[in-house]
């Protein structure tokens, strides 16, 4: 049995429908991410799971049981949720970290050795009397999370956990969430725009867009299969191009592109008319013909070399537009210019295909129309801490 | 006898006001309307309504409650209803609405919840109080219509005042005025300095 379980849920805001039937298992003692752009009804969904919202349609049954309003404050404090924006009480930090079990009644001789306790585990030891208004953005975080897992609630929900935080802080928070999970058993439900930090901390993750819950799998399966034009582009993935499939054998199929062709391992028989996901990260490059494994390999010339952190994104016109995503080292040992030729080449298991039929409501922008101008900074790119988008 | 009706007011309004503000409902407007229009009640209206309620001929008449100071104070209790209410609402709904969502979703009932949002507002609620007070400790209508003004039983500064007045004692009369206000100081004054101290 499911520890929550959202059934058909839909929510309305005035008019306008912000979460369109989203059903959805809550397992114990997962780390389940909801990611997706800002107002794709992420915190709506929160807001109905910790029942702080009525939904417009659906249900939510807690271990099995459909929440009743009865049920509400019961259930309810088996829940803790830290909002986007936490706000805390305009009181010491010890009465804040309190205040959940004081409303529970708690015998009054408990509570001070176990917020002293729970203030040390998240760093704010000897911060008992400060006034809580007077934080820091990163200690208010703290005390909103102090006071959330206080009473080791059985599901933690988190709105944007670490949105306008610092990198210590941030690290911290994503620490403890972690250390929660591992020893209490906690579920845990973050809601981020984040992919990264989705990657970074999920077993699972949920990817939301426009109030509708899109796909939910494990990371690799988001990153590496989106299952959705509007999933691939959220999480990434910088080569969509339009194709057709012009022979499967044995489940290695050739796509043809514009003239072009390409191998990729896929069950779409012949004449289907796809999309083709190919994530920058795997397209390598080099300057003479590769002698290597990979079924892939185009020549043609880098239209643009941006340098952004430890990467350089690459730009090649090899008469379909493909991005490459490399180390800054690699870029400088193979004196990457534009205006250059290049071999970008990648597998045949790098390519995730899936059928265009249905899907072309979204029509599919060329890479080249999507990337900035020459010159200028790319926007949006987050390069992905290379070790998650390998797990071991 | 002010600071007592103010206190039975409270314990009365802060929580109605309190469940007005936490919950929506239909005509939730139209009831804030009326409570604010009640700001302006006359006091000897209020007398009158409550003298009626508890003369011997009134439902509550069996208690003989005419001419004592329990009139009065239920008198004056009844006349800062409304501002008392009123005010609770507007303390609460200056309150960061997220401080509701945050006090439930921490596993407060409602009770709880309100009283936490209470607290976060404690600074107006504490100016409500003053207002209550203020309106109860210098009305004159009520006071004299329930009270009687009965020297040593149910004479206050306000009918006191009055009388000295047509009786022609005008110094007397302002004297008391400026007693009365310094009663107002002192309350004010022990309000504030209990709210900054928590």
């Amino acid at each position: 049995m499911s520890l929550i379980e959202l059934v058909d849920l839909q929510q309305r805001h005035g008019s306008r429908t912000t979460l369109k039937s989203v059903s959805l298992s809550i397992e114990k003692g997962e780390i389940l991410a909801i990611i997706g752009p800002t107002g794709a009804g992420k915190t709506t969904l929160l807001r109905l799971i910790d029942q702080l919202d009525n939904p417009a349609s659906g249900k939510v049954l807690f271990n099995g049981r459909e929440v009743t309003p009865q049920l509400r404050t019961k259930v309810r404090r088996q829940i803790s949720m830290v909002l986007q924006k936490p706000v805390v009480f305009d009181a010491s930090v010890y009465d804040n970290v309190a205040f959940p079990l004081t409303v529970r009644k708690l015998d009054r001789k408990a509570i001070p050795e176990r917020v002293n306790a729970m203030l040390k585990t998240v760093g704010l030891e000897g911060y008992q009397k400060r006034k809580a208004r007077t934080l820091s953005g990163g200690e208010t975080q703290k005390v909103a999370l102090a006071r959330a897992l206080i009473t080791d609630p059985q599901v933690l929900l988190l709105d944007e956990p670490t949105a306008n935080l610092d990198p210590v802080s941030l690290n911290t928070i994503e620490r403890l969430i972690l250390q929660f999970n591992r020893d209490n058993g906690m579920a845990i439900v973050v809601a981020t725009h984040e992919m990264a930090q989705g990657q970074r901390l999920a077993h699972r993750i949920g990817v939301m867009m426009d109030g509708e819950l899109i796909q939910v799998g494990k990371p690799e399966d988001i990153f590496y299969a989106p299952s959705d034009l509007r999933v691939a582009r959220f999480v990434g993935v910088e080569n969509i191009l339009k194709g057709s499939v012009t022979a499967n054998e044995g489940g290695l199929a050739q796509i043809g592109l514009n003239g072009h062709s390409l191998e990729a391992v896929t069950d779409h028989r012949a004449g289907g008319e796809v999309h083709v996901f190919i994530r920058p990260e795997e397209v390598t490059i080099s300057l003479q013909p590769p002698s290597s494994s990979a079924r892939n390999s185009f020549r043609g010339e880098a239209k643009l070399v941006a340098l952004s952190g430890p990467y350089a994104r690459v730009e090649i016109d090899c008469g379909i537009s493909l991005v490459a995503l490399v180390t800054r080292r690699s870029a400088e040992e193979l004196g990457l210019k534009v205006g250059q030729q290049v071999h970008a080449s990648f597998k045949a298991t790098a390519v995730h295909v899936i059928s265009r039929a249905g899907s072309d409501q979204a029509e599919v922008r060329g890479p080249t129309a999507e990337s900035p101008a020459i010159g200028q900074e790319p926007h949006d790119i987050k390069p992905p801490n290379q070790s998650l988008f390998f797990p071991s | 006898m002010s600071a007592a009706s103010t206190i039975l007011a409270a314990l009365v309004c802060i929580p109605i006001g309190g469940l007005i503000s936490f919950r929506s409902f239909r005509g939730k407007r139209f009831l804030l309307n009326m409570i604010q229009t009640l700001y302006s009640v006359p006091t000897v209206c209020v007398g009158l309504f409550v003298y009626l309620l508890i003369s011997r001929r009134g439902p509550l008449g069996g208690f003989d409650w005419a001419f004592t100071p329990t009139a009065m104070v239920i008198g004056q209790a009844l006349l800062i209803t409304p501002i008392m209410i009123g005010m609770t609402v507007s303390a609460l709904s200056g309150v960061d609405k997220t401080i509701k969502d945050t006090t439930l979703s921490l596993g407060a009932s409602e009770p709880q919840a309100i009283w936490a949002i209470i607290k976060e507002a404690r600074f107006a609620m504490g100016a409500g109080l003053i207002l209550g007070f203020g309106r109860a400790i210098s009305e004159v209508g009520a006071a004299l219509i329930l009270g009687g003004n009965i020297a040593g039983y149910t004479r206050v500064l306000t009918t006191a005042i009055s009388l000295e007045a047509t009786q022609g004692n005008f110094d007397t009369a302002l004297a008391f005025g400026i007693i009365l206000l310094c009663v107002a100081l002192v309350i004010a004054v022990t309000v504030n300095v209990v709210q900054q101290r928590r």
